[in-house]
């Protein structure tokens, strides 16, 4: 009598029970396909990394995720289907948290292990004692887009650049932007600088920039942008949003996702240079290697004051976290792989493909390439 | 039929045997509730704890933990006070058109596209909020500036993008009318309908029944229905954080594009690239949010049962 | 007005029975000339339809009660501005909401199709066509198990509450700790479940059921609130007949007074799913995103759809075409549509099963 009661009450989760069970009757569509094609696919498989099985994990900077899913797609490609890589996008700084705790055999992040809150010694013990792998993932320029009718590019020097999001211009016929812009016909608008309300990569690294490159910018490089004031926006498409859907408005967001916007070239030198993939993958080569790291780290201090022709210092590297070593044999073959077919050119291609991130250069990737395929179970 | 027959078989002594076991079900989820928020109080204390008091640095602009948490919770209350304010007669104006005024041909459907909105993620509100309310409300805000700014509300400058908290509070506001609306709804129809029959046939208008036949049978209801969404409203973390141009201090003005963050959005906003130390700032936050909530049930629960004696007096 | 629907009497008769009242056709004739007299300003100073209805909707609130005033006294106009303000506020309330639906119609249905539907994200080339086969399954369960946990743990309560405890201090202290439980943001449930998880079966733990759990946070109040308002209602005269039948209280509680409240704690329970089936920060944390369609609850990830809404429109990668829509941009409003569709189907099976099992009564 209570039961049948108690089926009354639970109407509503009954009508989802029954809901499920016509569902989980079959499973989806492509993923029978892929299980039936691999029986037949593994046997002359002679990929160079292919014939692996099982899961890996990762976890990391929602940035990623959509090369993450690129390189997953490929990955499992070369494995006949019977490897799934899994990528959580929960954040650079969770993605470590959870490498370090052991939650994830890999991490992504926008910003390399240090040791301000101990993580790089963290990851050392969560790694047995030795040294974590920071690999260059990809690179991604990042491009002052900006929308004002009648006016299509602008060229600009970081001391404007970094005066206009500091609201000390704030007009866009300022005479430090007409000054730089002889032909463009500047209305007498007020400037609406647009930036990330959440802490992200993107932000550190445009500070970083702006404050190495400028004069004028006071602030430190941080994940938070530090200026009060402004319009803000949640996350890159938040920014590309608020930006198109204003007038007069300016902001800072991955290169890839700008779409229609107008972009500004920003002075490298003598030169003008609007943001572009060689550019970026041109300034992480001739950026010096952060201090004091162990062989197996590529952290990279980006050298934002380049004067070299076409570099496009703006950019954000993305990194790789992994082990040298993993206590599983199969684990170790897994990420050895997964990592060896990112920094591959066919991984990087897929990525750029996807996701319109830049690939790294051939010197940058060849290295990264030894580094990954020296992993191992230990 | 049969089963009332076998039960009445047993006669006097399996009552009693299920009544306890009966009761002791209930007493149990009751105590499983205090648990689980237990933990959740307790969680959020350890985690939180040491955010509380590290190094000015993880405070961002602020240097103490009450200067970064004062503007966040100032937003939030804000903008859940807009949201009541505009969410609550609206929800009880359709709950009563659904309950009392429409026909049924008319109320079913509305009910029902009602029902449907509580529904939609708060991750396509925000959409909805950036994509689609903000443009419109734009020029609203331009309007305000130019014939109200005398009010300190309006003060402008007015935001070109329509990002404010105002809009944030909108957004807020149609995201909990359809819980208020729910749960109003279904109090106002559990109203005995001799109480009404009885109030119209003394000659009360529609609106005199309602006032003296309805409204008292439904008030603690009504209150819960409205502290249901001020919860939603207080914890509402995606939509705030997409619509709300953030990252502002203290401030009355509603339509400009300098807006104090809410709590649980500058969570959702800054967790994902936070470092350790920075999270237990950030629960630590949580935890004033907690104790917030906390607070305002106290005083509406105290507001209420206060009305309710002077009423019965 | 089925009180006195007596029409107006001419003013010859001196003597009647029954208050003066406006004609049936009132407040249609006042909404004409109001929405008129509104078009004049609107027309002259070019404002928009927007304005136009404002305008026209306060004249009407105005024009009418003051009519009413005139012809039926201040009770009757109260009665007329009331009806229009409560009529107004249905209104002003649809219509963003009918924006919202339609935004995601318009721009989630181009996407649906069999494909989206019955294919998971799992890809083996980058050509390959995707779907939210998996996330739709992984919504499905992980929801169910949220619901399995918190109703029968909701309703109990509130029949602790309403039944056994009132008056105890214990009950006062459950009603208004589960009022501070609506206030939980939903991140803070996740992060709860993803260390309760993480404490019990390690690091690496990212299961659909932990997900259940932080949903269950946000489900409960709901359910004890809507329950404990129904059970409330019910009325007294109900209980003390069946205990003077002899009937035992709990078996008075589960023959006459959970099926008497059954509408409402349908409504209850459905609006609590309702209401966290579209979350999305909870779940990321604690059940993962996979691309895999994952059927056991137990073990593994789960993605579903709020998540994968989020996750896209986060990162909806590049359009095919300059100016294109992005890929991503497209699954998150054909995956929002999906969740609508979703929700409308149980809400319409609860309401039916509330139907059907709910007692007749004259309501």
């Amino acid at each position: 009598m209570n039961r049948t009661s108690f089926r009354k009450l639970l109407a509503p989760s009954v009508a989802v029970l029954a809901l499920s069970i016509s569902l989980t009757a079959c499973g989806a569509g492509n993923e029978s396909s892929a299980d039936s094609g691999s029986d037949s696919g593994s046997s002359d498989s002679s990929d160079t990394s292919g014939g692996l099985s099982g899961d890996l994990n990762g976890a990391g900077a929602s940035s990623q995720e959509k090369a993450q899913g690129a390189w997953a797609t490929g990955f499992q490609g070369m494995n006949d289907g019977n490897v799934t890589v899994n990528y959580d996008p929960v954040g650079s700084g969770d993605g470590r948290t959870n490498f370090i705790n052991g939650g994830v055999s890999f991490a992504g992040s926008d910003s390399y292990l240090n040791d301000d809150e101990g993580e790089l010694s963290a990851a050392k013990e969560r790694c047995n004692g030795t040294d974590p792998i920071e690999v260059p993932a990809y690179v991604s320029p990042i491009a002052v887009a900006f929308k004002l009718d009648g006016v299509d590019a602008l060229n600009l020097d970081a001391d404007t650049i970094a005066q206009i999001f500091d609201n000390k211009i704030t007009k866009w016929n300022d005479p430090a932007i007409a000054e730089q812009n002889p032909s463009a016909d500047l209305p007498d608008q007020a400037i609406t600088p647009v930036h990330r309300s959440d802490d992200s990569g993107t932000t550190k690294n445009f500070t970083d920039y702006l404050g190495k490159a400028s004069e004028s910018w006071s602030y430190e490089a941080e994940d938070a942008f530090p200026v009060k004031g402004g319009e803000a926006a949640e996350g890159t498409s938040g920014v590309i949003s608020a930006v198109s859907g204003g007038n007069g408005t300016i902001g800072y967001a991955d290169e890839s996702q700008v779409g229609d916007l107008s972009v500004v070239s920003v002075k490298v030198g003598e030169d003008y240079v609007a943001p572009s993939a060689e550019g970026a993958a041109l300034v992480v080569e001739a950026s010096p290697a952060a201090e004091g790291r162990a062989d197996v780290d590529m952290a990279v201090d980006i050298d934002r004051t380049t004067t070299e022709a076409g570099a496009y210092p703006v950019v954000l590297l993305s990194y790789l976290i992994a082990c040298q070593t993993y206590e599983d044999q199969a684990e170790a073959d897994l990420v050895k792989g997964y990592l060896s077919y990112i920094v591959s050119p066919e991984g990087q291609d897929a990525a750029s493909q996807e996701a319109g991130s830049a690939p790294l250069s051939d010197s940058v990737a060849e290295k990264a390439k030894g580094i990954v395929e020296a992993i191992s179970a230990g | 039929m049969a089963t009332t027959v076998v039960a009445d078989d047993t006669g006097r002594a399996k009552p009693r045997l299920g009544d306890t076991i009966f009761s002791r079900l209930a007493l149990a989820a009751g105590i499983i509730i205090l648990v689980a928020l237990a933990g959740v109080f307790i969680f959020l204390t350890i985690e939180g704890a040491p955010g509380l008091v590290k190094p000015a640095s993880f405070y961002g602009s602020a240097s103490t933990f009450a200067g970064y948490v004062a503007p966040l919770l100032f937003g939030t209350v804000l903008a859940a006070i807009i949201a009541l304010v505009v969410a609550v007669p609206l929800s009880w104006g359709i709950a009563l058109v659904v309950s009392h005024y429409a026909p049924k041909r008319v109320a079913t459907p509305i009910a029902y596209v009602i029902d449907l909105l509580a529904a939609v993620p708060s991750v396509v509100f925000g959409l909805w909020g950036i994509t689609v309310l903000a443009p419109k409300l734009s020029p609203v805000y331009q309007w305000l500036e130019e014939h109200a700014g005398w009010v300190p509300f309006f003060a402008g400058p007015a935001s070109t993008t329509g990002r404010t908290i105002l809009t944030a509070g909108l957004v807020l506001a149609i995201m909990i009318i359809p819980i208020i609306t729910a749960i109003s709804r279904e109090v106002f129809s559990q109203t005995p309908r001799l109480h009404e029959e009885a109030a119209l046939a003394l000659g009360a208008t529609r609106w005199e029944m309602l006032r003296l036949a309805v409204f008292p049978y439904a008030r603690s209801g009504m209150v819960s229905a409205v502290m249901l969404g001020l919860g939603r409203a207080l914890g509402e973390t995606m939509a705030v954080a997409m619509v709300l141009s953030a990252g502002g201090g203290i401030s009355f003005n509603l339509i400009s594009n300098t807006n104090p963050a809410s709590i649980a959005s500058n969570i959702a906003s800054n967790y994902r690239e936070g470092t350790p130390g920075k999270i237990q700032v950030l629960i630590a936050t949580g935890l004033v949010l907690f104790l917030v909530t906390f607070l305002v049930n106290f005083a509406a629960r105290w507001v209420v049962t206060r009305n309710e004696r002077k009423l019965a007096r | 007005m089925s009180v006195t629907t007596a029409p107006v009497r001419p003013s010859a008769e001196s003597v009647s029975f029954t208050a003066a009242r406006l004609p049936r056709f009132a407040p249609a004739l006042v909404g004409v000339v109001a929405a008129a007299a509104a078009g004049l300003p609107v027309l002259l100073l070019g404002w928009g339809v927007v304005a136009w209805a404002i305008v026209a909707g306060l004249v009407f609130l105005v024009a009418l009660p003051l009519w009413a005033r005139v012809v039926e006294g201040s009770r009757g106009a109260t009665d007329r501005l009331v009806t229009g303000l409560v009529w107004a506020a249905c209104i002003v309330a649809i219509v963003p909401l009918v924006s919202l639906l339609y935004t995601v119609v318009d721009r989630g249905l181009p996407r649906i199709s069999s494909t989206f539907l019955t294919y998971s994200m799992y890809r083996t080339s980058l050509d390959q066509e995707v779907g939210i086969y998996h996330a739709l399954i992984g919504t499905l369960l992980i929801t169910l198990f949220a619901a399995l946990i918190s109703v029968p743990i909701g309703v109990m309560a509130a029949i602790y509450l309403i039944e056994y405890g009132k008056g105890k201090r214990l009950a006062r202290w459950i009603t208004f700790l589960v009022d501070v439980m609506t206030g939980i943001p939903s991140i803070v449930a996740g992060l709860f479940a993803f260390a309760l998880f993480i404490l019990l079966f390690g690091p690496s733990t990212r299961v659909g059921i932990g997900g259940s759990v932080a949903l269950s946070l946000l489900m409960i109040p709901i359910v004890v609130r809507s329950t404990e308002e129904m059970l409330r209602l019910v009325p007294s005269e109900l209980r003390e007949a069946a205990y003077a039948l002899g009937v035992p209280k709990w078996r008075t509680i589960v023959k006459v007074v959970l099926p008497t409240a059954l509408g409402g704690i349908v409504t209850g329970v459905t609006l609590s799913i309702a209401r966290v089936v579209g979350e999305t920060a909870p779940l990321l944390l604690i059940a993962g995103l996979t691309t895999r369609t994952n059927f056991n609850v137990f073990d593994g990830r789960m993605t579903t759809l709020p998540v994968l809404i989020y996750t896209q429109n986060a990162n909806p990668g590049i359009a095919e075409t300059a100016g294109g829509i992005r890929p991503g941009i497209e699954i998150a409003w054909g995956g929002a549509l999906v969740l609508i569709v979703i929700v409308m189907v149980l809400n319409l099976a609860a309401r039916i099963i509330g139907k059907i099992f709910a007692p007749k009564t004259g309501h």
